[in-house]
């Protein structure tokens, strides 16, 4: 990635993440534009450079932020009518730090409203359309940020993954995700979506320049309790020869046989590198789904109570009493998946079902969370696709929850156990749609999975 | 047919950490503007998290020890889930399932004895003031760290009911964990009362009455909710299980909500606050500094043959109980004037905005000692103690003040001499005098009481009664 000197002017960078902005309009990527206070940061950081003074590691490196991150530079909406004109007091500790370095945030880009959804439909805005086939969706939630990186707007964005919503996105738009370790940055000032496996994550066009944000992003936050102290300086071993498992329980039938050829491609490479790829099954993944949308609708539900129209955010006019304060505002506020999840949610963690549901779902986590550390045993990284298909048409599954929640069923897992999991290019199908092939690691192996995906771009196709 | 009554009670006492349970602005809102004291993670600001204050877990651990309760080495946090408006995140961060304090137990001043089931750490909501049409809201004392103090149903009469909460409330105030100001509403109690046949082995439906912030109120609401569903069995009509409010104007409970009504608030374990999980050491250090409980002051005092409810009294204020104990500690015989001082004088109405801590323990004594010597009389020692607490006086000693007072006792003889020789002379002693002469000891009173009065009050009675006698054989 390109970084402000001497002769690479950090306004040059910026003028031309903007120009491409403005190219790519019709793709519906960004939700505001940062233009004036980006040109005016890149500016002080030409003249840092010009007065010799000792510059950030991205110094002028412009940027796109998932719109549901907290800055006070402009609003933050997380794509909802519930915050369309919300103006934070505070700035979250991934913005701050990368400010810190340098960067320059130049947009903000569209999601499914509060992050539900898998594929940037959900959003106030409308739509973002997928990078390589404008008939198709971004995938999400992360959509906005994944196209922004693949259409070259920016060398790298910010996006948060909760059960795929980094990974999937850059799966189908042909671009490196990563989806850290629970706790590895710190969720302070990123609207919350499932608390539990709210990760912060970013996007990239390589593995090198995903590991130098994550570098940065990384590291305790006395803001948030569940913060891990930074392990990103440990350095993997290089050039080991790493046992990799190959997840036959998502290689089966419902896969597109494009999307598995991908991934057997992958497993050629790496087994020429000297690593050894066997098949595992995990029968236990088969509920991780199931899993998921209990633990996270109920998180979501419990979450999304603050937005009740009293201090901030959408308040319904013409009401009467307390009870149209709430049921107006948020019934205007929120989108239909919000609602659902809500709903969801709260029947879960209701008086007679919480049982059956929520504390099942709990314990069939922890059974997930044992199954992972016993692979991890025989076992250093796991492979499998990121999705059973590549991206899907607009419109396709809008009408079909279930259908929409199935493309999660591979990414959720790791999100489950607190896993550190990265999506990378693993091919195109015939018709040119990408297909991302899922490493996932023990708890902080982050940078083993990034070396070991450095080494198929290496490897000249 | 006769029915003892069963009651339970829940007790909210607020914490004087210095900060918040989850938030680092100031806890404490007394005479501050609304909405002063509020943090974004108070104001429940999208992507704020909690973050826990170690302070208020070492309250809860002096607490729980005040309580002779086990402690829990790992407790946890959930969310209990309902909306309105003083409850900025639509959930309350408190301890369903897995909370701080375990099981304890509470001997009360009549030596009966309240099991408590368990206690807990929680978040405090805002405050709605309500007008016309319109509330406002103000979150200085959402987040404020409470514990939740749950007894067993080991209470049976409104007078235990009112022991018990007057003892829990010494118990916090002394362990230094509250500020204990029920005005205030530091601490707030919840009171379940239901009633069945005496002897018989299952309890009756209870009702519950919310909300009540004063001792008397306590008890009072307890005698009447015992009436009611008394009046009601006796019809033959059966107890709602309901929550009521007590009004104190009208002396009444009134039905709030009943069972059916409840929310449901659909706790769930709070992923964003980490478990709190102690090692045995860390407890024992926090625990050992827990300061003297009123049952070692109790012990104290009993060298003072005070009554138990002067000694209660004087507990109520912690001041006053460690300055009686220094003051035993330094002389018990000339203790128990000054105890009697503090529950007849310090302790009226009229004297409970004075600041307890101005006399000093050597004041004290040194003022206890002149009266013992008949260098004051008793009533005059009393009028010096009050003087002491004026902050006029901080710098002056009981010897200056009863001098600039004017209330020495004269026990010169010269003197007394010569004032008794003044009352004989005069014309409206004379019966008096002929009296005594002639044996009728009885007016011998009458003369004393106008030496008392020629003196401004200063004379020792005993002397002048033993002058008399040698002037008048």
């Amino acid at each position: 990635m390109k970084v402000a000197n001497k002769t690479t002017k950090a306004v040059d960078l910026v003028q031309a993440a903007l120009s491409k902005i403005e190219e790519y309009k019709y793709y519906n990527i960004f939700i505001s534009i940062n233009a004036d206070s980006a040109l005016q940061q890149a500016a002080k950081i030409d003249q840092r450079i010009a007065n010799g003074e000792k510059v950030g590691k991205l110094a002028g490196v412009p940027y796109a932020l998932k719109d549901n991150f907290l800055s006070r530079e402009g609003k933050t909406t997380a794509a909802s009518r519930m915050l369309k004109d919300f103006a934070a007091p505070i700035t979250a500790t991934a913005v701050k730090k990368l400010e810190e370095e340098g960067a320059i945030m130049i947009g903000r880009t569209n999601l499914d409203a509060f992050a539900h959804g898998s594929s940037t439909e959900n959003s106030y805005f409308g739509p973002t359309l997928n990078s390589q086939d404008q008939t198709r969706v971004a995938g999400g939630s992360s959509g906005g940020s994944a196209v922004a990186v693949a259409l070259g707007i920016v060398p790298f964005a910010l996006g948060s993954d909760t059960g795929g919503s980094i990974r999937q996105p850059a799966s189908y738009n042909g671009v490196v995700g990563i989806k850290p370790t629970f706790g590895t940055v710190s969720r302070y000032g990123v609207v919350a979506m499932a608390s539990s496996t709210d990760t912060i994550g970013c996007f990239a066009n390589t593995a090198t320049d995903t590991d130098l944000v994550m570098s940065i992003l990384s590291g305790q936050d006395p803001k948030d309790p569940t913060s891990l102290s930074n392990f990103w300086q440990n350095k993997p071993k290089p050039d080991q020869s790493l046992r990799i498992g190959l997840i036959s329980d998502f290689m089966a039938e419902g896969v597109d046989p494009e999307v598995k050829d991908c991934i057997n491609h992958c497993v050629s490479k790496w087994q020429k590198n000297g690593h050894t790829v066997e098949n595992i099954s995990m029968p236990i993944l088969k509920y991780g789904l199931a899993i998921y949308y209990i633990v996270q609708t109920a998180e979501v539900a419990s979450n999304l109570s603050r937005y009740d129209g009293v201090r901030y955010g959408h308040r319904a006019q013409d009401i009467t009493n307390l009870n149209e304060l709430y049921g107006k505002s948020r019934d205007e506020g929120f989108m239909t998946e919000n609602n659902r999840r809500i709903m969801i949610g709260n029947f879960v963690l209701s008086s007679g079902f919480f049982d059956a549901y929520y504390l099942k779902a709990q314990k069939a986590r922890t059974l997930l969370i044992n199954a992972y550390n016993d692979v991890f045993k025989k076992f250093d990284v796991l492979l499998c696709p990121v999705a059973p298909s590549p991206a899907f048409k607009i419109g396709e599954n809008v009408n079909d929850p279930l259908a929409m929640y199935l493309e999660d069923a591979m990414s959720v897992p790791p999100s489950m156990a607190g896993l550190p999991a990265i999506s990378i290019p693993a091919g195109t199908t015939k018709a040119g749609l990408t297909v991302g092939a899922q490493l996932i690691g023990a708890r902080q192996s982050d940078r083993t999975l990034l070396n070991l995906a450095s080494e198929l771009a290496k490897e000249p196709n | 047919m006769k029915y003892t009554m069963t009651i339970g009670i829940e007790c909210h006492v607020q914490l004087n950490t210095k900060t918040k349970l989850f938030s680092a602005v100031d806890n404490n809102a007394v005479d501050k503007e609304p909405n002063s004291c509020v943090s974004p993670v108070d104001y429940a600001l999208p992507g704020t998290l909690p973050v826990l204050n170690k302070a208020a877990v070492e309250k809860a651990i002096l607490a729980g020890t005040a309580m002779n309760c086990q402690i829990n080495l790992t407790s946890r946090f959930d969310r209990k889930h309902y909306y309105y408006p003083d409850l900025p995140k639509g959930y309350q961060i408190s301890q369903m399932y897995q909370p701080i304090i375990g099981s304890g137990l509470i001997k009360l001043p009549d030596d009966s004895e309240v099991r408590i089931e368990h206690a807990h750490l929680e978040e405090d909501a805002g405050k709605l003031t309500h007008f016309g049409n319109y509330s406002l809201v103000d979150l200085n004392r959402a987040g404020t760290p409470l514990i939740e103090i749950v007894s067993m149903p080991d209470i049976h009469s409104p007078a235990q009911a009112r022991l018990y909460c007057e003892e829990l409330h010494r118990l916090m105030a002394y362990a230094g964990i509250t500020n204990g100001d029920l005005y205030q509403g530091n601490m707030r109690f919840d009171v379940n009362i239901s009633i069945a046949p005496e002897g018989s082995d299952k309890l009756g439906t209870r009702a519950e009455i919310k909300n009540l912030n004063s001792f008397r109120s306590i008890e009072r609401a307890a005698e009447h909710e015992y009436q009611r569903q008394l009046a009601l069995i006796e019809k033959g009509e059966s107890i709602k299980q309901e929550t009521r409010g007590w009004n104190d104007t009208t002396a009444k409970t009134t039905a709030q909500r009943s069972k059916e009504e409840a929310q449901d608030y659909r706790y769930m374990p709070d992923p964003d606050v980490p478990p709190i999980v102690l090692t045995k050491d860390f407890v024992e250090n926090i625990a050992k500094n827990l300061p003297l409980t009123p049952t070692y002051y109790r012990n104290e005092f009993k060298k003072l043959n005070l009554d138990r409810s002067e000694t209660e009294a004087i507990l109520n204020y912690p001041i006053l109980a460690k300055k009686l104990v220094d003051v035993t500690q330094n002389d018990s015989k000339l203790a128990p004037r000054i105890a009697h001082w503090f529950s007849g004088l310090l302790l009226a109405e009229e004297n409970l905005n004075k600041d307890f801590e101005l006399a000093t323990a050597s004041e004290l004594l040194e003022l206890s000692q002149m009266v013992e010597k008949n260098k004051l009389s008793s009533t005059a020692g009393k009028e010096v103690f009050l003087s002491l607490y004026n902050p006029k006086n901080t710098s002056k000693s009981p010897l200056a003040l009863a001098k600039e007072m004017n209330l020495l006792q004269e026990n010169d003889t010269d003197a007394l001499s010569a004032i008794i020789d003044e009352v004989i002379a005069l014309p409206e002693c004379a019966s008096a005098v002929t009296d005594i002469k002639n044996g009728e000891t009885k007016a011998i009173s009458f003369l004393i009481g106008q030496v008392m009065r020629k003196s401004a009050g200063k004379a020792n009675p005993a002397t002048v009664n033993q002058l008399l006698k040698q002037k008048l054989p």
